[in-house]
């Protein structure tokens, strides 16, 4: 999929958005470029991940500022149950890129060159080293230190968040004297 | 050194550093909406979490709410009502406040949250919303989440973030007639791409961004998101604290001083600064399905990927001008506000849309807008130029599955996006200012709106 600004329209269209939950999407998955006909489901062989060899990838490769467009990250949750657990791109959008992180997936950032070659391989990728690897080359990634705790221990953001609860506190009655026009809900809130 | 505009808020809301070496930014205020907003809620749910300060969240129906008269929850979306009951039970169980489906108050997230006064200068607003970078107008740190980070940031009251660099977009010089916000923010996304934003906070300066009012301000910062950018803001001023004076959820002065340190110091320096020159920009339209694939609108079609071209079903080399367009759209986060319509009905005002067209609708962005276009007679000029005339939400800015443009329709749209699909299947859509959107109605193809313009101003 080495095509610049793929958005999360083309992702996951808001029409393949059919409840409030996280389940069932990835039967929306790419619906424009997937189906020939989206409302009959069929599929168009020449679509990447339609092809026998693609079908049952985890990793993605893609062009520049993946993931642009809309927040949704029903996008995400479409692409993890699909089975997608890396993507491998010159760029991602920022709210894209967190939402992977969020949901265990991989944004890995290389130069075009790279992603060239690692397209259409049997590529691995090593989080704790921080490379992609395919018929012995070796690509280097950067990635920050927390989002890589994150994604290798499967660490929820709230719980870990929640530990510095009495930071947070602190910091909310030192701001609530500073600025009280935040405050909305009075005195108690 | 001095700080940027951003720095200071940055500062101002760090709350911690995390063990992992990201940040703890404090968050004033959070906005959902029904699409998204709803699957944080119920997650939140799920995990027994609780909002922690419900006072300072707040939920509106915008995305997959009807827009024909008479609405109620029913929506032609198939499964669209479940997410309005949803929603609605969601935030009367947490505390939230809701702008609910027929309340008064009623509209598109970004333009009810300045009405209300509920974003302010200085402060960090978040909504699982990418356009939620439109109300940095007000000098707000204001971008867009996913549900999951919304949960998180009404959960704990912070996000964790790392910091994003600083860069300056100065538009100098006058904007010639015709040029609006509108086409400032396409002229710098088709010059610098649209990931030229990606891992930057921007902040819009220069005297073509002073002299805007604060639709025009908001216009700008909303496709800050389409430049990848993680937001955009402009530095408040009097404008701005005219605007949200008397404002329902807005203090009752903006007398002290913290409010007029809310600007980058002089000798601020960013990591980015481009330069564009606003004197020299025209009326632009989108021509491919990125906003980066943005020219003048009496440019010629250039060479782009053949994917692109295939999809559109423009040549390169093409003009731009005089494609055959059969629908309009006037509305959206992006142009649906008081004055964008004011200058639409301008356009439109005796004139009738082509017989070509079959499809045009104009949607307020509130319902508030609404009542004041209603009060100046707009809706009477829309009505007459063959426009429909309905309630205020997100409409066709995207196709949800519920009513859409007729089968393999060319749209020139006031909204922000031009993806392949965005609105509706096969649906081939041009971006433009409300200006280019009425008089390109007018033509039944694509059309540079001076002509009109200056039609109206010698007979004026």
């Amino acid at each position: 999929m080495l095509r610049d600004n793929v958005d999360t329209d083309t992702i996951i269209p808001s029409r393949e958005m059919r409840s409030t939950g996280r389940d069932g999407l990835a039967d929306g998955l790419f619906a424009p470029w997937r189906y020939i006909d989206a409302d009959g489901r069929i599929e168009d062989p020449d679509f990447v991940l339609n092809c026998a060899a693609y079908r049952d990838t985890s990793i993605l490769a893609a062009g520049a500022n993946f993931g642009c467009g809309s927040s949704r990250e029903h996008a995400v949750w479409a692409l993890a149950e699909w089975g997608i657990r890396a993507i491998i791109a010159e760029g991602f959008a920022p709210i894209f890129h967190a939402n992977c992180i969020r949901n265990f997936i991989l944004p890995v950032t290389l130069k075009r060159a790279a992603i060239e070659a690692l397209a259409g391989e049997e590529v691995t990728i090593d989080l704790a080293a921080q490379e992609a690897r395919s018929a012995g080359k070796t690509h280097a990634f950067e990635i920050e230190r927390e989002a890589k705790q994150m994604l290798a221990q499967g660490l929820d953001a709230i719980d870990l968040t929640l530990t510095q609860a009495p930071e947070i506190e602190g910091w909310t009655a030192r701001d609530r004297s500073a600025r009280p026009w935040v405050y909305l809900g009075g005195a108690s809130a | 050194m001095g700080k940027t505009l951003f720095e200071k808020i940055w500062e101002e809301h760090a709350v911690a550093e995390t063990p992992g070496g990201s940040t703890l930014i404090a968050i004033d205020r959070v906005f959902l909406h029904e699409r998204t907003g709803a699957a944080a809620l119920k997650r939140m749910a799920e995990m027994g979490r609780t909002v922690r300060d419900p006072s300072r969240v707040f939920a509106v129906m915008d995305h997959i709410v009807d827009t024909r008269p008479g609405r109620s929850d029913g929506t032609l979306m198939a499964g669209g009502e479940g997410f309005i009951t949803e929603t609605r039970a969601a935030c009367q169980a947490a505390g939230i406040t809701l702008f609910d489906v027929n309340d008064r108050d009623q509209g598109i997230v970004h333009v009810i949250s300045p009405e209300q006064g509920i974003v302010l200068p200085g402060l960090t607003l978040v909504a699982p919303d990418s356009h939620t970078c439109t109300q940095g107008a007000f000098g707000a740190l204001a971008w867009g989440i996913g549900s999951s980070e919304a949960e998180h940031a009404m959960v704990t009251g912070t996000l964790r973030m790392s910091r994003p660099q600083t860069m300056r977009v100065r538009f100098e010089g006058e904007l010639p007639f015709g040029a609006t916000a509108k086409d400032m923010i396409l002229v710098l996304i088709a010059a610098h791409g649209a990931g030229g934003g990606a891992g930057h906070v921007v902040e819009f300066a220069g005297d073509a961004v002073t002299s805007l009012d604060m639709e025009g301000r908001m216009t700008l910062c909303n496709m800050a998101t389409e430049f990848s950018a993680t937001s955009g803001l402009i530095a408040p001023d009097g404008k701005t604290f005219a605007y949200l004076s008397g404002r329902a959820y807005a203090p009752d002065s903006f007398d002290d001083r913290h409010w007029q340190s809310l600007k980058s110091d002089e000798d601020a320096t960013f990591d980015q600064e481009i330069v564009i020159d606003a004197s020299a920009i025209a009326p632009m339209v989108s021509w491919g399905t990125s906003p980066e694939h943005t020219i003048p609108v009496d440019g010629a079609v250039p060479h782009g990927p053949d994917s692109v071209h295939d999809y559109i079903g423009l040549p390169a080399e093409a003009p731009l001008a005089g494609t055959p367009i059969d629908a309009a759209f006037i509305g959206s986060c992006t142009n649906s506000r008081i004055s964008d319509l004011r200058r639409a009905a301008g356009i439109l005002k005796g004139k009738r849309i082509a017989p070509s067209v079959k499809k045009a609708l104009v949607v307020p962005g509130s319902l508030a807008v609404k009542r004041q276009a209603e009060a100046e007679g707009l809706d009477a000029i829309f009505a007459a130029a063959g426009f429909e005339w309905r309630m205020s939400g997100c409409s066709l800015c995207f196709y949800a599955g519920g009513e859409g443009f007729p089968a393999g329709s060319r749209v020139i749209s006031s909204t922000n996006r031009n993806f392949e699909g965005r609105q509706g299947p096969g649906i081939r859509t041009h971006i433009a200012s409300p200006e280019t959107v009425a008089a390109s109605a007018i033509a039944g193809a694509i059309a540079d709106p001076r002509e009109l313009m200056r039609e109206r101003e010698a007979a004026a």
